[in-house]
């Protein structure tokens, strides 16, 4: 019949063309349709190419398609309406037109799968292209619809095929990550952004549901590139003309990331949601309050989830009035060792920074802290000493009441440490009776930089504040650098000893030696 | 007179009979000087003023000097009466003149009586003094040894000199009598009296002519008698002055020769041990005072460190003043030699040549080929050494013989060698040439054909340093970098410098090469640690240079994998050899050293960032601990990461994770897949373990087949581990927070470690610990701030103006205060200037008024008198005319 001639044609098609490279058959065959309907049945070479194994021929294939498919849209050339099954196709009685519209939408119907479904193909290349096809093909769909207009609405929105593109993306099976930042760009668009977060949301559930696999990771992935603009007045961007709903648009937003959020997620997608959380999402949601529940919940985690937690934490305090219960105590809680070998150590001493400016914070409580901080100094490598040490100095500065740490003339004899480090409530801690002795040790630190910052305790603190928010991020290699760019004397001092073999001790015994042999 | 000055003068006398008390009372005298603000406490000099005493004042003062000065003008002269006493009212006249008299006395004596020490009067005869004529007399006598001895006649005395009394008033009788005819005859005396004198002085030359001849002729016959004797024993200073031409050269030549052994003597001074070890312990105290002043941070920019194998002068520039060492050569070549030969030991070589340039320079070289070993030394043997052997240990006399075996020996060698190889050559040559005998130089002289050349182009590459070594044994490696520095010596070529630097670079990287290879040559890296030290001393700076990028660009690939991933792994084994070996070319324990503390923060980024993920991790961060109290051991400093780690790895060990009463550190975890690291898998291996050291391999490749194997693996580390502890804890003594450093330590040891089941030894170790660290002072004054200056109290005492003498503050700086003080005051002294000036011209006109005016007067009173005598005359004129009339 009519299928399997088409077969054969396409066959003998491509074993003759097999000389003629790939691309300039489809563009060839693709001006062929354009320019007449006789042609017409050249659109399933086309398609065959969309499936063809080399990935070149299927990027040229989808290249064709879209060229191919949106002069089709653009003329109007594509049924519009409710489609006929093709099978009824040929024996209706339809005028030739209209037979060949309804043929070409079915080709259009199938290209569009074929292309949903290369957007889960191995290569990159062939995704983008399929994606970039789709997008393409969703703005010409709402510039020529292809449903009959109810004309009560004002707009047409390829809703369906968004949809679909959405819950591609939101794939199960593999990461996205990277379409998903190319995709992005159509984010910026604020119709395209509304209705993905529409179809997304329904989709959360399903997604969040069924899978542990990468999935949870696509979604926060396309989450976290919603960017919302700063202010209503942008909405200006968009894919296809059309009166924007800011208000709306916000609310969408709210419900999508509550919805995300209602799941457990796993602790890495915690701490990337909790990261983006203060300056993406909270000031696009109206009602900032209702993240109380999901931080507090957060901050009780403990360790580096309850340090991002902060940041949220932090904006409803300071912008919304939250009244937090006990949280200098939690604060003084995650105070651990780790606290300085952490990867988000800069954003929490930022943060405490900025939580212990206050004056009005009790003596004992700012003396907890000034001691905790320097018993934990004793166990932080030199790029963090730098940071701490002026830290501590300015709690000092800021409380003056906090200087019998570094100075009690009164009570000149010995004693042990009153201060109790297992001690969770500062109050109870007895920080306040003890001196800060630690830094005095750290006098003693092998870095030139860190004992010179430590010796700041041996005279009484000058009133300016020292700036610490340059040395929040400083590394341990950046300290290297600065070590290099210090200017150096004209001469390097060298070892006297002459050295006669490797595992010579030098400056004192020869642990090494002692220790390893040369083998 | 006119009535003015009158009027004045009476004024005056009033004022100068009243007493200044009435004066002062004298409403009329008193001028008040109104003062607009009473001010207590100061005395005002000017309130009160008396301007009619202070005028008189000036006008006596003016009367004094300037109508005196008035007086004197124009007059040149002016007498002057100097008599004692004349003025003197008060004095008798009597008294005057006795005293006249009496000084007058007392002058004429002083003059004598200076050098007239026993005589009190000067005799004298007609008036002459006597002493002055004896004093002639003697003259004339002791006058022996001039010409005119003897001939002294009575009429040429008293013609020069004058003569005793009697004879001079002879000739004084005679003159009186004789007048013109005896001027005469003293004419022709005179005349007579010189023809004798040069009549005298001819025959003296004369003799004196004579007499020359006599002992020219004396000596000549002496010297002919004295040739024969010379041959015998003369000595050489009489030689010095009969020396003929010919024999000038070869003398030249031996004063030359001694000039110069006399020069090279002092320098050449051999140390007594007690010197040498002296000298050696002085230098190590001095280098170790500034070891430790560096590690107290002190600042001290202006040490420029020479390095004490180098001389003084040396600029380690490679400059060498031509003029120097060229005609020298054959000296300072045996010089060494000698110095060679007296010190053995190579630290003692190296001061034995402090003194001088060229040992000073070339120490390390010495040093290096010591230790390089025999074959090579006595491979130069072989070839040059035969013939300089014999000058070696000859005297004076031989060093020609010296000098030209130096040239042979030049021109005698197989290779065509550069200037420098000879030098090269003969500095390690005498080291052992005593030593061997002539059958294994002929040994040395067959081996030497197939050993290695002995020249090095330096290598200019990397690649190129490698195709010099490969191949060859560590041992040959070793002498081939010492021969290639030392064909390269800076002194030697201009452009040696840089190429020596460069191959420091290029060694450094061959090294670390050497230890990524698999397995790593460590013996040979070992071999070439010399020589990496001796080029660092060299060149500090390069070698600091290229220390710091090999470190740096580590830290960077680090950083950057950190980066992207979070936690990186450990370093190469290449890097834990850099960071040796830059412990021991540069001192560990500055303050702040440009390589040092860098390599520090490496070792501090690896021990914190890299985690723990295998047997062969834990050894690399066992490396790491150990340099890294190698580095901290002699300044003990504080190094948290270091305690950090070890507490981690001995976590690694605890069997059971859940309950510790203490917290580990990142990049360790509580507990993990790969937390139970350490734990043996069965207790009982500890039995057949024993403490052996582990191989600096195994932070590479780990091939461990068996259990029983890697359980000891596992004791071993901990063992290290608790080793490295033991040295922590007795360094951190001091340290006031000692107690809360080494507490989760403490903890972890004595409640968790499993140490029932490790071996006695380890148990020791593990007691020994807690021991050192239980032993610790837990109480420590509490903190206060350091003794400062006390702030002085606020006072509240007025706020102290300087007074000047102008009114208002001009001028900010002290300068420019002082030259407006000095302005001020030159106006004002001006102005009183100009003041006086203009009184004094105002007095003088006065004065000069009153003159004139004076004449005037003078000259009517005269005329009117003149008329008055005249009318008078006249007047008796005409009453005597008249009287005649009458009469008539």
């Amino acid at each position: 019949m009519a299928a399997s001639r088409r077969c054969n044609v396409s066959s003998e098609n491509l074993t003759v063309n097999d000389v003629k490279t790939p691309k300039i058959d489809i563009n060839g065959k693709v001006d062929l349709i354009i320019q007449s309907k006789k042609h017409a049945n050249d659109v399933f070479d086309v398609l065959e190419y969309l499936q063809s194994e080399k990935e070149k021929n299927v990027v040229c294939a989808i290249d064709g398609c879209t060229k191919l498919f949106s002069t089709l849209l653009e003329r109007g050339e594509l049924y519009v309406g409710q489609l006929p099954k093709e099978e009824l196709l040929i024996g209706g009685d339809r005028s030739a037109d209209e037979k060949y519209c309804m043929f070409m939408r079915h080709r259009y119907n199938g290209c569009l799968e074929l292309l949903l479904e290369h957007i889960s193909h191995e290569s990159y290349q062939i995704k983008e292209s399929a994606l970039c096809a789709l997008m393409q093909f969703a703005s010409m769909e709402g510039k020529f619809p292809l449903q009959d207009l109810d004309w009560s609405e004002h707009y047409s929105f390829p809703r369906e095929l968004i949809q679909a593109v959405v819950e591609r993306l939101l794939s199960q099976e593999e990461d996205m990550a990277l379409l998903i930042s190319r995709f992005q760009e159509y984010l910026d668009m604020e119709d395209v952004r509304y209705y993905v977060m529409s179809s997304v949301r329904e989709n959360v559930g399903r997604v969040m549901d069924k899978t542990k696999g990468v999935s949870p990771n696509n979604v926060f992935t396309l989450l976290s590139n919603i960017n919302m603009p700063s202010q209503e007045s942008e909405l200006t961007n968009y894919l296809v003309k059309q009166e924007g709903q800011p208000a709306e648009h916000k609310r969408t937003f709210e419900r999508l990331w509550l919805g995300f959020l209602k799941y457990k997620l796993p602790s890495s997608m915690y701490k990337k949601v909790l990261v983006i959380l203060h300056d993406s999402i909270l000031p696009h949601i109206s009602n900032p309050t209702v993240m109380i529940d999901f931080l507090t919940a957060a901050y009780d985690v403990g360790g580096a989830i309850s340090l991002l937690a902060l940041n949220g934490l932090f904006v409803l305090i300071h912008q919304h009035n939250l009244d937090y219960p006990d949280f200098y105590k939690k604060l003084y809680s995650l105070l651990e060792p780790s606290v300085f070998h952490v990867k988000y150590r800069a954003r929490f001493f930022h943060l405490a920074n900025l939580f212990l400016s206050s004056t009005h914070l009790p003596v004992y409580l700012v003396a907890a802290f000034a001691k905790r901080l320097s018993r934990l100094a004793l166990t932080a490598p030199p790029a963090v000493l730098l940071m701490v040490l002026p830290f501590i100095c300015n709690l000092i500065r800021r409380h003056p009441a906090c200087r019998v740490l570094i100075h009690r003339p009164s009570g000149a004899d010995a004693c042990d440490d009153p201060y109790l480090m297992e001690e969770e409530d500062p109050s109870q801690c007895h920080a306040l009776e003890s001196s800060l002795w630690e830094i005095q040790t750290l006098q003693k630190h092998y870095h030139p930089d860190v004992a010179t910052a430590a010796m700041a305790i041996n005279k009484p603190l000058s009133q300016q504040e020292d700036a610490i928010s340059e040395l929040l991020e400083l590394s341990t290699y950046e300290l290297m650098e600065r070590d290099l760019k210090h200017k150096q004397s004209k001469t390097v001092p060298l070892e006297f000893d002459p050295a006669t073999q490797l595992l010579q001790g030098s400056g004192g015994v020869g642990v090494l030696g002692l220790n390893f042999s040369l083998e | 007179m006119g009535k003015p000055p009158k009027k004045k003068n009476l004024a005056d006398k009033v004022r100068k009979t009243k007493t200044s008390t009435e004066i002062k009372n004298n409403p009329f005298e008193v001028k008040i000087n109104r003062k607009k603000f009473d001010i207590l406490g100061r005395k005002s000099k000017h309130d009160v003023g008396l301007p009619g005493v202070s005028r008189s004042k000036a006008i006596n003062k003016r009367k004094e000097t300037l109508l005196k000065e008035y007086k004197t003008k124009d007059k040149a002269n002016k007498f002057i009466d100097k008599r004692f006493g004349e003025y003197d009212t008060k004095m008798d006249p009597e008294e005057k003149i006795l005293q006249r008299f009496s000084m007058e006395r007392q002058r004429t004596q002083d003059k004598k009586d200076m050098y007239n020490l026993n005589e009190e009067e000067e005799l004298t005869h007609y008036g002459q003094s006597l002493s002055e004529m004896e004093k002639l007399n003697d003259m004339v006598d002791s006058d022996d040894d001039a010409d005119e001895k003897g001939v002294l006649s009575a009429e040429l005395t008293a013609s020069h000199f004058g003569g005793g009394g009697l004879l001079r008033r002879k000739t004084q009788g005679e003159k009186d009598n004789g007048g013109n005819q005896r001027a005469k005859s003293r004419q022709e005396l005179i005349e007579e009296l010189i023809l004798k004198s040069k009549q005298e002085k001819r025959e003296r030359q004369n003799q004196k002519e004579e007499s020359q001849v006599l002992t020219e002729k004396l000596d000549q016959d002496w010297k002919s008698i004295q040739g024969l004797l010379a041959h015998k024993n003369a000595p050489k200073a009489d030689r010095l002055e009969e020396e003929d031409k010919p024999k000038l050269d070869e003398y030249d030549m031996m004063v030359r020769e001694l000039g110069f052994e006399m020069k090279a003597q002092p320098s050449e001074k051999m140390k007594t041990p007690e010197e040498v070890a002296r000298e050696e312990r002085e230098r190590l105290q001095k280098l170790e005072a500034d070891r430790l002043r560096r590690m107290m941070g002190d600042v001290v920019e202006d040490c420029t460190k020479t390095q004490a194998h180098m001389s003084a002068d040396d600029l380690n520039d490679g400059f060498i003043l031509d003029g120097d060492e060229k005609p020298t050569l054959a000296y300072q070549v045996r010089d060494q030699a000698g110095s060679a030969l007296s010190g053995k030991g190579p630290g003692r070589l190296c001061l034995v040549g402090e003194g001088t340039k060229l040992d000073g320079k070339w120490n390390i070289n010495e040093e290096g080929a010591k230790i390089e070993g025999d074959d090579e030394e006595e491979g130069g043997e072989g070839e040059s050494g035969e013939e300089e052997s014999g000058g070696e240990e000859g005297s004076g006399e031989d060093s020609h013989s010296d000098l030209d075996s130096e040239q042979e020996s030049e021109g005698g060698e197989e290779e065509v060698e550069e200037e420098e190889k000879d030098e090269e050559e003969k500095d390690e040559v005498p080291a052992t040439k005593s030593q061997l005998s002539e059958e294994e130089r002929k040994a040395q002289a067959e081996a030497a054909k197939t050993e290695l050349p002995y020249t090095f182009k330096a290598p200019e590459s990397y690649s190129d340093l490698k195709g010099l070594l490969q191949g060859h044994p560590a041992d040959h490696q070793c002498i081939i970098l010492a021969r290639t520095q030392k064909c390269n010596h800076p002194s030697l070529a201009v452009g040696n410098k840089l190429k020596l630097q460069k191959l420091f670079g290029f060694l450094l990287e061959y090294v670390g090469e050497l230890a990524s290879r698999s397995p790593p040559e460590l013996s040979t890296i070992d071999k070439i640690i010399p020589q990496l030290y001796g080029l660092c001393q060299l060149f500090p700076e390069a070698a600091s240079k290229a220390m710091q990028t090999t470190l740096v660009d580590s830290a960077h690939r680090m950083e950057e994998v950190l980066e992207v991933k979070g936690r990186a792994a450990f370093p190469q084994l290449d890097m834990l050899i850099y960071l040796k070996i830059t412990a021991l070319l540069f001192p560990t324990s500055d303050f702040r050293h440009p390589v040092t503390t860098p390599a520090l923060l490496y070792i501090s980024q690896a021990l914190t960032k890299c985690p723990v993920m295998s047997l062969e991790d834990v050894t690399s961060g066992l490396v790491l601990c150990c340099l890294a109290v190698e580095y901290i051991s002699f300044s003990k400093r504080f190094c948290p990461e270091l305690i950090n780690f070890l507490l981690g790895v001995l976590h690694l060990a605890v069997q059971d994770k859940t309950s510790t009463g203490y917290s580990v550190v990142p990049p360790f975890r509580q507990n993990g897949k790969v937390s139970d690291l350490l734990v043996l898998s069965d207790p009982e291996s500890s039995q057949t373990w024993s403490k052996k050291t582990l191989p600096l391999s195994a932070t590479q490749t780990l091939t461990l087949t068996t259990d029983l194997d890697t359980d000891h693996y596992r004791l071993s580390a901990v063992a290290t581990c608790m080793d490295l502890l033991k040295h922590c804890s007795s360094l951190y003594r001091e340290l006031t927070s000692y107690s809360h450093i080494f507490q989760p330590i403490t903890t972890l040891l004595s409640k968790h470690l499993p140490i029932k089941t490790y071996p006695a030894a380890l148990q020791d170790l593990h007691g020994e610990i807690l021991a050192t660290i239980s032993g610790s002072l837990t109480s420590r004054p509490l903190l206060v701030f350091q003794k400062k200056k006390p702030i002085p109290l606020k006072l509240f005492t007025p706020k102290i103006v300087e007074v000047l003498d102008y009114g208002k503050k001009r001028g900010n700086t002290k300068e420019e205060r002082e030259k407006e003080r000095l302005n001020h005051k030159y106006k004002k002294e001006f102005k009183g200037a100009l003041r006086e000036i203009r009184k004094d011209t105002r007095f003088l006109a006065r004065e000069k008024l009153n003159e004139v005016m004076g004449r005037d007067a003078e000259r009517k009173r005269k005329v009117k008198e003149l008329f008055g005598s005249l009318a008078t005359q006249e007047g008796e004129w005409k009453a005597l005319k008249r009287r005649k009339n009458s009469r008539h």
